[in-house]
């Protein structure tokens, strides 16, 4: 069938730059039919919303949430970007899309209509089935009550505002914020967000916890008598009641602080329930934005074939995708790391070909997939059990080490030159993968830092350990300021080692 | 499944309220950069129009991240193109370019990542933030308009010096396009060709004919030439403007400096920083602020800046000269009906004894009524203020100025010592509060 012959049998969905709601409207529907019957995918329902780009500025002020809670560091984030963006040293991004049920989009009122279908492909298909269906979202993100627990969140800091003025809460979200990192549950599941129980549950909290600091204001005559077995039997178990060694200090010092009210440690918890819900996000960006690339490149492609967008537009869509998922070299004065889109888009096309067209080489190392024809099965069991530090030590195939031409660099930096250890060989393959398998592994992406011990029987003092890795110790300015955060919200003195992983000794110490 | 929704007339400015609270939060640090600024040095500077960058630091949001010049990596990285494993490469210096300048500054968030940049304006609008022209002062600002023109798109009439050439030239062109007017060229090849006939000494009966019929073609197309001309009235267009009010204030300040032989280095420059502030108060108040600086020993006259400060005069001290020196041009030039007066005078509190009663006469009977705001500053060298350190020793001076202050709301009396004094002093004379109580 000539190209001529299709345009002649089927109307293209729109012509030229200008969009109108119809034509949304009527894009989507074929975006749709394609996205669920070609591909297989499984979304929540999509809300798109159109803004303009001030609005898309807010947005982006409010970590791209539709509401947030007040506070000056999102007002710092929004001057920054908007003198950015006057001055043109950064555009703003098409769309952003909400893990939320239904899946929100914002999309932007310049977009030409190319763009509007290729967004809505791109975020109202691709990202929102990765969001539905991958594992990390599904056991720690809760997408049907995430918009009532920000509109909870909101309310509540607005009503601690004015009953506690606005400089004690910002104190203490400052505080928090600084912990955002450290308020992680990373290896429990998540408990789900219930609005309706939370005020219920908020009562019942305050009661108990107030039981549980009756073991902090045991009065030291008492211990004193025991001997000192019976002390670290005690301690044992105090460490047991509080949970140590406890990874997530915003979930110790709201459960186990002193000092704090109840409206705080209910801060602390907003705080920490909405770092837990950015938490997949993080360990899945580079699959993300993969399996959103790939879900638009297809889509757009069939709507091509079958006439339904014209040839304009696809040169549009082209121009803009190339640049999309475009990879600097090492030595381009662009580089900033590995594209995401890149790497995530070319992963998912090179998994496709491994099952239709694999090579001898396919055939050795993915002896499971290669060949099957099945790749968008394929592609969407990928999507829905890793996460990107997996799905490239699982998918990362020498073929595409050789396209990326990708070598690792042993970076030492007790030594004066950086070292080659592997490239694009049969002997380097396997290191390369796991060595980039672990730049998106959790170790690497955050530091591993616990409360270990509290002293209740002599100065309340608490010591903090952070487990090196690779070496690395912790920025010390930024440390010690972080540790007077964490002091104004345990109230007595905080320190904290970075500890040998192996034999515990203890390199460097913190304090405020 | 799906719903459209049209934010777009949504309230805009969503994110006002945490702009505000951060603006506010930097208000405090801009604040204490300013004042910090200023306690020291350089208000001298702060005429030149600098910028003051004041880094973010409480601005700055700490998070536990590792030291990126510790300990060991992998880096992978695309694009090899010679690399074989075992190559070493040379580590880029830590500021320079390269891979790990920049992995440091991505990871390493520096103190100085968030700056303001502040213009003299803002800056200035920060130190006097909580100052302010008493409210009596105000009321009688004046509000002389003058004229002032305004660019107002284009006309069709207008002076030859106004002629919009682009405009112009565009309209021309568009019009001889449509009008089908023969070019240069057109006229010149026909030329050409008629020339080239006409040389020919035989011509055929074709040639003949030709010949004719592309002088007719000139013809008409040279007529045509002279009814589409080039330019024509209706192109011409000018470039307008229009005459705006704007209301304007003038000021004039006069500075009133003893530099008889008492008045040592220290009490110049208290004075002259004094005076600078108060400079830099009234411009931005009024548009236009002339400074008249008065000097005086037993004999007063105008001088210029640099005399006032730097040279030396002996002799002893009669204040009085000053303000009948001051009289007098306000008198000639400065009348009081068009400019508001403001008087800052600056001495170590001598004066002949005798002359103190005048001092007085001048100021209440001639002076006050017609300055908006008079201030007096005494100078006192630390060395002396630990000596006297109670009011009960004031100089003559001070108890005559004293006395006219009880009962003069435009007139005010400071002791200053130290540099830093002089911002209070400047504060407490203009402070709102305090015009509140007067008012």
């Amino acid at each position: 069938m000539s190209a001529s012959k299709k345009k002649t049998s089927v109307t293209p969905l729109f012509d030229g730059a200008e969009w109108d709601f119809d034509k949304v409207n009527n894009s989507f529907q074929a975006i749709q039919k394609i996205a669920l019957e070609e591909l297989g995918l499984d979304v929540y329902p999509t809300q798109i919303e159109v803004i303009t780009s001030e609005q898309m500025l807010d947005a982006y002020s409010s970590v791209g949430m539709p509401l947030m809670y007040n506070h000056w560091s999102f007002g710092k984030s929004f001057l920054h970007d908007e003198a950015r963006y006057r001055k043109g040293q950064s555009g703003l991004a098409y769309e952003i899309v909400i893990n939320s049920n239904p899946c929100i989009c914002y999309i932007m009122e310049e977009n030409s209509m190319t763009m509007q279908a290729l967004v809505m492909a791109h975020a109202a298909f691709g990202h929102n089935h990765f969001f539905k269906n991958n594992h990390l979202f599904k056991q720690w993100t809760d997408a049907n009550a995430i918009l009532d627990y920000l509109q909870f969140a909101r309310n509540y800091i607005t009503k601690c505002e004015q009953r506690h003025g606005q400089k004690e809460v910002e104190k203490i979200l400052d505080s928090a914020h600084a912990l955002q990192g450290q308020g992680i549950d990373k290896f429990t599941r998540r408990q789900k967000l219930d609005v309706a129980a939370l005020r219920q549950i908020e009562l019942e909290r305050a009661e108990y916890e107030r039981s549980q600091y009756s073991e902090l204001w045991r009065t030291l005559p008492e211990t004193t008598s025991k001997n000192t077995g019976e002390i670290d039997l005690i301690e044992q178990e105090l460490a047991r009641k509080l949970g140590l060694p406890e990874s997530n200090l915003l979930y110790f010092l709201e459960k186990h602080s002193p000092v704090l009210d109840n409206w705080q440690r209910e801060i602390l918890r907003i705080v920490r329930s909405v770092a837990q819900y950015f938490y997949p996000q993080r360990q899945t960006k580079m699959m993300n934005e993969g399996c959103a690339c790939f879900v638009h490149h297809t889509i757009m492609n069939r709507l091509y074939d079958s006439g339904q967008i014209t040839e304009g537009c696809m040169l549009e869509f082209i121009d803009f995708h190339t640049r999309v998922i475009a990879q600097p070299d090492f030595d381009s004065p662009y580089f900033s790391g590995i594209n995401p889109y890149a790497l995530g888009f070319a992963m998912m096309k090179d998994i496709e070909r491994i099952c239709e067209n694999p090579t001898d080489e396919d055939r050795e190392w993915f002896p499971a997939i290669a060949g099957n024809n099945q790749p968008m099965k394929t592609l969407r069991e990928a999507w829905e059990n890793f996460r990107d530090e997996s799905f490239i030590l699982q998918y990362l195939s020498p073929h595409l080490i050789r396209e990326f031409r990708l070598f690792n660099l042993k970076d030492d930096t007790t030594k004066p030159h950086f070292l080659v250890d592997a490239i694009h060989n049969e002997r380097g393959y396997k290191t390369v993968r796991s060595a980039l398998a672990a730049q998106y592994s959790v170790a690497s992406l955050d530091l591993d830092i616990q409360v270990t011990n509290v002293d209740l029987h002599g100065n309340r003092s608490m010591i903090l350990s952070h487990n090196i890795t690779n070496g690395m110790t912790l920025e010390e300015k930024q440390a010690r300021q972080v540790i007077a955060h964490i002091r104004r919200l345990w109230g007595y003195d905080v320190s904290l080692n970075s500890r040998e992983p192996d034999s515990g000794k203890i390199v460097k110490t913190y304090t405020e | 499944m799906m719903h459209i929704i049209d934010r777009r007339l949504n309230p805009k400015g969503k994110s006002l309220s945490n702009r505000q609270r951060f603006l506010d939060r930097a208000k405090k640090q801009i604040k204490k950069a300013v004042d910090d600024a200023i306690k020291g040095r350089k208000i001298t500077n702060s005429e030149g129009g600098e910028r003051i960058k004041i880094p973010a630091d409480g601005l700055h949001e700490p998070h536990f991240s590792g030291d990126m010049t510790k300990g060991n990596r992998n880096r992978v990285m695309p694009g090899n193109k010679d690399f074989v494993p075992g190559d070493k490469i040379k580590r880029p210096p830590p500021q320079g370019a390269g891979q790990g300048g920049r992995e440091g500054a991505e990871d390493g968030e520096g103190e100085d990542s968030f700056q303001f940049s502040l213009t003299r304006d803002e800056f200035l609008d920060i130190f006097f933030e909580d100052m302010a022209l008493p409210d009596f002062i105000k009321k009688s600002i004046r509000q002389e308009v003058v004229h002032d023109y305004q660019r107002a798109g284009y006309n069709r009439q207008g002076s030859p010096s106004n002629l919009n050439l682009k405009l112009t030239m565009r309209n021309s062109l568009a019009r001889r396009l449509c009008l089908h007017r023969p070019r240069d060229e057109e006229i010149e090849q026909l030329e050409e060709q008629i020339a080239a006939l006409r040389e020919k000494t035989t011509p055929s009966a074709a040639e003949q004919e030709e010949l004719q019929a592309l002088l007719e073609q000139l013809e008409k197309k040279q007529r045509r030439r002279r009814v589409v001309p080039y330019i024509d009235p209706l192109d011409v267009r000018y470039t307008s403007f229009t005459e705006v009010e704007k209301p304007n204030t003038h000021a004039v300040m006069f500075c009133l400096m003893d530099v008889s032989g008492s008045m040592g280095e220290t009490h110049k420059e208290l004075a002259k920083r004094f005076f600078m502030l108060l400079h830099l108060f009234l411009i931005r108040q009024y548009t236009k602020v002339d400074v008249i600086f008065i000097r005086h020993t037993h004999l007063a006259s105008e001088v210029d800046e640099e005399t006032f400060f730097h040279s030396r005069e002996t002799g002893g001290t009669i204040v009085s000269t000053a303000l009948e020196v001051m009289q007098q041009i306000i008198k000639d030039r400065y009348p009081a009906e068009d400019w508001n007066i403001y008087a800052a005078q600056a001495s170590d509190g001598d004066n002949l004894n005798s002359d103190n009663a005048r001092c007085q006469q001048i100021l209440t009977e001639e002076l006050l009524p017609l300055c908006q705001y008079f201030a007096y500053v005494e100078v006192w060298d630390t060395h002396e203020a630990e000596m006297f350190p109670d009011d009960s020793n004031v100089t003559r001076l001070w108890q005559t100025y004293d006395l006219i202050r009880q009962s003069h709301h435009n007139f005010a009396v400071k002791k200053v010592t130290r540099p830093e004094d002089i911002f209070p002093v400047l504060h407490d004379l203009f402070a709102k509060d305090k015009s509140r109580e007067e008012a």
